[in-house]
């Protein structure tokens, strides 16, 4: 484990040794690859029970709700168990407007959602975030199934548990055709029938929406890291480390757990309207608790606080069920261990954030000088 | 409304009897976040093995149908089975999952993931039982107890309802008072154990300061395997109980169930045995109530909006969070 951790960060410590331009060219150069990822389909990688674009898609559109919840559990220290009632609300304010109710084109939808869903993260937070710790837990918790329950309870304006259809797609502008590649063992050649159209959103090809919700990742990725560095992100820590001493340091914490946890909600609203464009079709039971559960799981596994940690933790807890569909019913049994296993073997998750890194590495000094002294 | 008024007596019973069943889940809850300041998030599968544990010992002794005493005695067999299959499962929990962690210091969070890691490892399980008998070409010799292993599993005792007497206008059924008589049993014996015994004193005193209470020659490991004992015989009685009220047990009963009585558990205030008792009833005779008020699916939303309401105006639940302080 030890070596498996060395090497990541040697990695980590090797890129930022790197000059600039060397940097800008490595990064781009990494975008494009997962970009294309869908079009090369790398053997090994590509799952090879079901549409590899849709699980890419899957994987980009759980980075982005990652991202919202590590910004609410990772950086203000909030745990939030109802974070798919968010995700719901934003599919659904999608789909009424745009499909149930109204006729709305997406573009425009989308800003609402994220805008219903800020709201709605206020109204919960105002009350709620006055309790503390695991309290807090559980009132969320609650809040997520209140609003499943509502969404299957109030018919006439969700459809009830027969869900919306006929969901808009983003508009589509159809310039010209990718080619995808196809693998013979490690060969690999061009399949000229197979084509993603750049770029038309539809039914049948996937890869046009992982695109669209790899481009949300990057722009969210970008305002994440600037909040993160600015006063609003030293704010979050101070609270999370210690909300007394902060308080009495001048913070005023109860303003900055909402705007963390609204944040997280806009997010959670950005990826349920994504959801619902690509799927088309929502219903309550795209939204229970054990997906809650689930994007908690990416966060803590993925290390809290570290975005690049949470989007590989995201992406793997998708991708691997899926990669080993083979094993059917016994994939969620595998999860299950997986979880504990990780729990117990690496409990500071796949990437911890480099700052608790060196925190800990000065409390472990501290213990140790402590423990001199008191064996003097 | 009207239904609320004129089915008062029948919706506060039938209320108090689900609510016995969420205060003993509670109770397991509780008695771990007391000790370890954990949310013992596996805890709703320990109940559903409980459940499953009764369910087959009734089949495997042929008891579906009796009368009289033969009812008690089967009930006593069911009960007994459950709570120790409930027993064994938090106890094999707790040394898989928690111990390892516990050994290692690691922050509340990751104890969280283990704990949603065993929940799922546990619900699958029993969701795949049928597998490792169907390797061995067993699985139609005991198709009762591995078939169909997604579906529910049905109790097979089969108690005819008979009606006793009144409480005001509701006739009391025996199933009811079955339940709420076993669950008032077993709450008075857990209250007393823990205040009254030696064992339950090491619980209170590695809840209120588990270092002075470990310099004190409390051995904490054995109170904390106590602790997932006694909440796991708790959850296997409310798992019988569940199975008389409900009839059918499914692989995947327990996570609901779970969330309500941890719901039950904060709205008493966690960490606080009479918190749970307290919180379990209200919780299933609000429900109840609000089910006659709004209609039945409306029932979830009342008992959140109601759990909402309450941290609100008491942030630490009714009776406040204290295993240790408390004499309870």
């Amino acid at each position: 484990m030890n070596a498996v951790r060395n090497f990541l960060h040697g990695v980590g410590d090797r890129f930022r040794a790197l000059p600039r331009w060397a940097k800008i060219v490595l990064a781009i150069a990494a975008a494009v690859f997962v970009y294309l990822l869908p079009i090369i389909n790398p053997p090994l990688i590509t799952t090879t029970d079901s549409d590899f674009g849709a699980v890419l898609f899957l994987c980009a559109l759980y980075a982005l709700v990652a991202i919202g919840l590590n910004i609410v559990i990772g950086y203000a220290g909030l745990l939030d168990l109802g974070y798919i009632g968010f995700f719901a609300i934003g599919a659904f304010t999608v789909g009424i407007l745009g499909s149930a109710h109204g006729n709305i084109p997406l573009l425009l939808c989308i800003p609402i959602a994220m805008a219903v869903t800020l709201f709605s993260g206020i109204v919960l937070g105002a009350p709620t975030l006055r309790v503390r710790g695991d309290y807090l837990a559980i009132v969320t918790l609650g809040f997520g199934e209140i609003v499943r329950l509502v969404l299957v309870n109030a018919d006439g304006l969700t459809g009830g548990s027969r869900g919306i259809s006929n969901i808009p797609t983003p508009p589509s502008l159809d310039l010209f055709g990718v080619p995808h590649l196809v693998w013979d063992g490690f060969v690999a050649k061009v399949d000229l029938s197979n084509q993603t159209r750049f770029i038309q959103f539809s039914v049948t090809d996937s890869i046009p929406y992982y695109w669209l919700a790899l481009t949300l990742v990057f722009i969210v990725l970008f305002l994440d890291w600037r909040m993160q560095n600015s006063r609003v992100g030293r704010a979050w820590e101070a609270t999370r480390e210690d909300e007394d001493a902060a308080e009495l340091m001048g913070v005023p914490t109860f303003r900055f757990k909402l705007l963390a946890f609204a944040t997280g909600a806009a997010i959670g609203g950005l990826s349920g309207a994504l959801f619902a464009t690509k799927q088309q079709f929502i219903n309550p039971d795209n939204f229970t608790i054990l997906y809650s559960v689930l994007f908690v799981a990416m966060v803590v596994v993925g290390g809290q606080g570290n975005r690049w940690g949470v989007i590989l933790a995201a992406a793997l807890l998708t991708w691997a069920p899926e990669k080993f569909r083979f094993l059917s019913d016994a994939r969620f049994l595998l999860f299950g261990l997986v979880l504990m296993a990780l729990a117990i073997f690496r409990p500071q998750g796949l990437l911890p954030p480099r700052r608790s890194v060196r925190a800990k590495r000065a409390d472990e000094e501290t213990e140790v000088l402590e423990e001199g002294a008191a064996h003097v | 409304m009207d239904l609320l008024l004129n089915n008062f007596w029948e919706l506060t019973i039938t209320g108090l009897a689900y609510g016995a069943i969420y205060a003993l889940i509670a109770l397991g809850y509780t008695l771990v976040y007391g000790v370890l300041r954990l949310i013992n998030f596996a805890h709703s599968e320990v109940f559903m093995y409980g459940g499953f544990a009764a369910v087959w010992v009734l089949t495997a002794i042929g008891a579906t149908k009796a009368t009289g005493l033969g009812t008690a005695g089967f009930l006593v067999v069911a009960f007994a089975t459950a709570m120790a299959m409930s027993a064994l499962v938090a106890l094999v929990l707790e040394f898989v999952a928690y111990r390892p962690l516990r050994k290692r210091n690691s922050p509340p969070l990751i104890a969280l993931i283990s704990a949603i890691g065993a929940s799922y490892t546990l619900s699958e399980a029993m969701g795949l039982r049928d597998k490792p008998f169907k390797w061995f070409g067993k699985d139609q010799d005991l198709v009762r107890y591995v078939g169909r292993p997604r579906e529910a599993s049905p109790f097979p005792l089969n108690i005819e309802v008979k009606r006793l007497f009144y409480v005001f206008d509701y006739h009391v059924s025996n199933i009811d008072l079955i339940v709420l008589g076993a669950a008032i049993i077993m709450m008075i014996g857990l209250d007393q154990f823990v205040s009254r015994s030696r064992l339950g004193r090491g619980i209170r005193a590695v809840a209120q300061d588990p270092e002075s209470a470990a310099l004190m020659g409390v051995n904490r490991d054995r109170v904390i395997r106590l602790t997932f004992v006694l909440g796991g015989a708790m959850a296997g009685a409310a798992a019988v109980m569940y199975l008389l009220k409900v009839g059918q047990i499914r692989y995947n009963s327990g996570f609901i169930l779970g969330v309500k009585a941890f719901t039950a558990a904060v709205l008493g205030g966690i960490g606080n045995l009479r918190g749970a008792l307290l919180g379990g009833f209200i919780l299933g005779v609000a429900e109840n109530y609000g089910q006659a008020v709004f209609g039945g699916e409306w029932k979830d939303v009342v008992a959140f909006t109601l759990l909402v309401v309450i941290l609100l105006f008491r942030p630490t639940g009714l009776l406040g969070e204290s295993l240790g302080k408390a004499r309870a």
